[in-house]
């Protein structure tokens, strides 16, 4: 009965970028903390974090999102902030021409030690991989839970507001 | 040829945030009302199945203020199904994980499906819902990335497919969670275990199952299930996955 088959690391796809940023540099003390940026649009974006933005939050009806406009030019569109077990995760993306050419980490949790290990690995390689999937068109995401998960449902969220496809 | 648009929202419910992705030809009206309704019985679902929520009818059940007459009759359908999936699964599925009544190993994945036939049944076939990491699609292809239970934040793979379900257990974030009912241990032979299927609550609920049952039982028995597949990682890294699985990894990835 045991005809499952055994076929090693190669499925492993080559989408995967690893550049290593470190955002824990500084005594990040609080949750809303630093942005940290990634892309290819420096000019944009490089002011201080922006209050939450919650327009399209939990309250809202989905009617009231914004229409898919496709032809904007330079869009900075911020993604709800996500709860997580571990804090608030809050992105915002800078899109020009409809694809993402920026993505900054406006708020990701850092009170514990564990967060720190948790965020100083995952949150820039999800930046390169959130501007990776663009490209490669992934359409949702398994088995992410809690942390990075809050990343990408941020990121999702901003991707909804700026009525990606 | 030019895809049609995708219309996106995200729900935060039932603990976690439930994503839609849906296509559509033209300008088709109504999706409003549509993803409305969706969504309400959502918050439902939740109100009657939360095990956080104190007066939620399972909370009740269980502490016997009500009795499952007294309950919303899926309540006593879902108990079923659980019952089910405990004798599918040769009793590595449960609905009294820590000892308490808690069916959510269930009624997660049983809630994205609802969803998504909700949507498909008013016309809107070529979707994608996911809640917390489990996916359920219509229509396609849809391409869902797999996150890699070792490495935060990347993915693991890509699996693109029609009308597919993507269930995903894993201990990478939460630690090891998900308890061997046979022993009352948490399971640990495996970094993280996704199964494909036709039906998303039961693809969740086998995914919760197999999960438990470490590697090679888990690849074995998904291998016996017509329409399964399973991609097991190990923490090792090691990555194994039965047969099957190759017809939704992209040309060029494998």
């Amino acid at each position: 009965m045991r005809r499952a088959v055994v076929t090693g690391t190669a499925t492993v796809a080559g989408i995967v970028l690893l550049l290593s940023l470190k955002p824990h540099d500084g005594p990040g003390n609080s949750t809303v903390a630093k942005v940290i940026s990634s892309g290819t649009s420096p000019s944009a974006a490089a002011s201080a974090p922006s209050s939450p933005s919650t327009a399209t939050g939990s309250g809202s009806s989905p009617a009231a999102a914004p229409s898919p406009s496709a032809s904007a030019a330079s869009r900075v569109v911020t993604g709800n902030a996500i709860d997580t077990r571990y804090g608030p995760v809050q992105v915002r993306v800078t899109l020009d021409s409809g694809k993402i050419t920026k993505v900054d980490v406006l708020q990701y949790p850092a009170e514990s030690h564990r967060d720190r290990e948790i965020n100083t690995y995952a949150l820039p390689e999800l930046n390169q991989e959130a501007l990776a999937a663009q490209n490669a068109r992934i359409d949702a995401v398994s088995g992410a839970t809690y942390t990075s998960d809050g990343y990408t449902r941020s990121l999702q969220s901003a991707l909804d507001q700026a009525g990606l496809t | 040829m030019t895809e049609p648009p995708v219309f996106r929202h995200a729900e935060p419910v039932m603990g976690t945030v439930f994503s839609f992705a849906i296509r559509r030809p033209g300008d088709t009206p109504g999706l409003g009302d549509v993803l409305r309704a969706v969504l309400a019985r959502l918050h439902r679902i939740d109100e009657v199945f939360s095990t956080y929520r104190p007066d939620s009818q399972i909370s009740r059940l269980e502490r016997a203020e009500l009795t499952l007459a007294q309950c919303d009759p899926e309540v006593a359908e879902v108990l079923a199904r659980c019952r089910e999936v405990a004798a599918e699964t040769d009793g590595w599925f449960t609905d009294r994980p820590a000892g308490r009544l808690d069916p959510s190993g269930w009624v997660k994945g049983w809630a994205v499906e609802e969803a998504s036939r909700a949507l498909a049944a008013a016309g809107w076939t070529d979707h994608s819902v996911t809640g917390g990491g489990d996916v359920q699609t219509s229509g396609g292809p849809w391409r869902i990335g797999i996150a890699h239970p070792l490495r935060p934040g990347t993915l693991l793979t890509v699996l693109t497919g029609h009308d597919f379900a993507v269930a995903t257990s894993g201990t990478a974030e939460r630690g090891p969670h998900i308890l061997d009912p046979h022993t009352g241990r948490p399971a640990t032979g495996l970094a993280s275990l996704t199964l494909t299927g036709r039906r998303l609550s039961r693809t969740d609920a086998w995914a919760t199952a197999a999960f438990a049952m470490g590697p090679s039982r888990a690849l074995a028995w998904a291998a016996t299930r017509p329409g399964t597949e399973a991609l097991a990682v190990l923490p090792d890294g090691t990555t194994r996955h039965t047969p099957g699985l190759s017809a939704y990894l992209a040309p060029g990835q494998h």
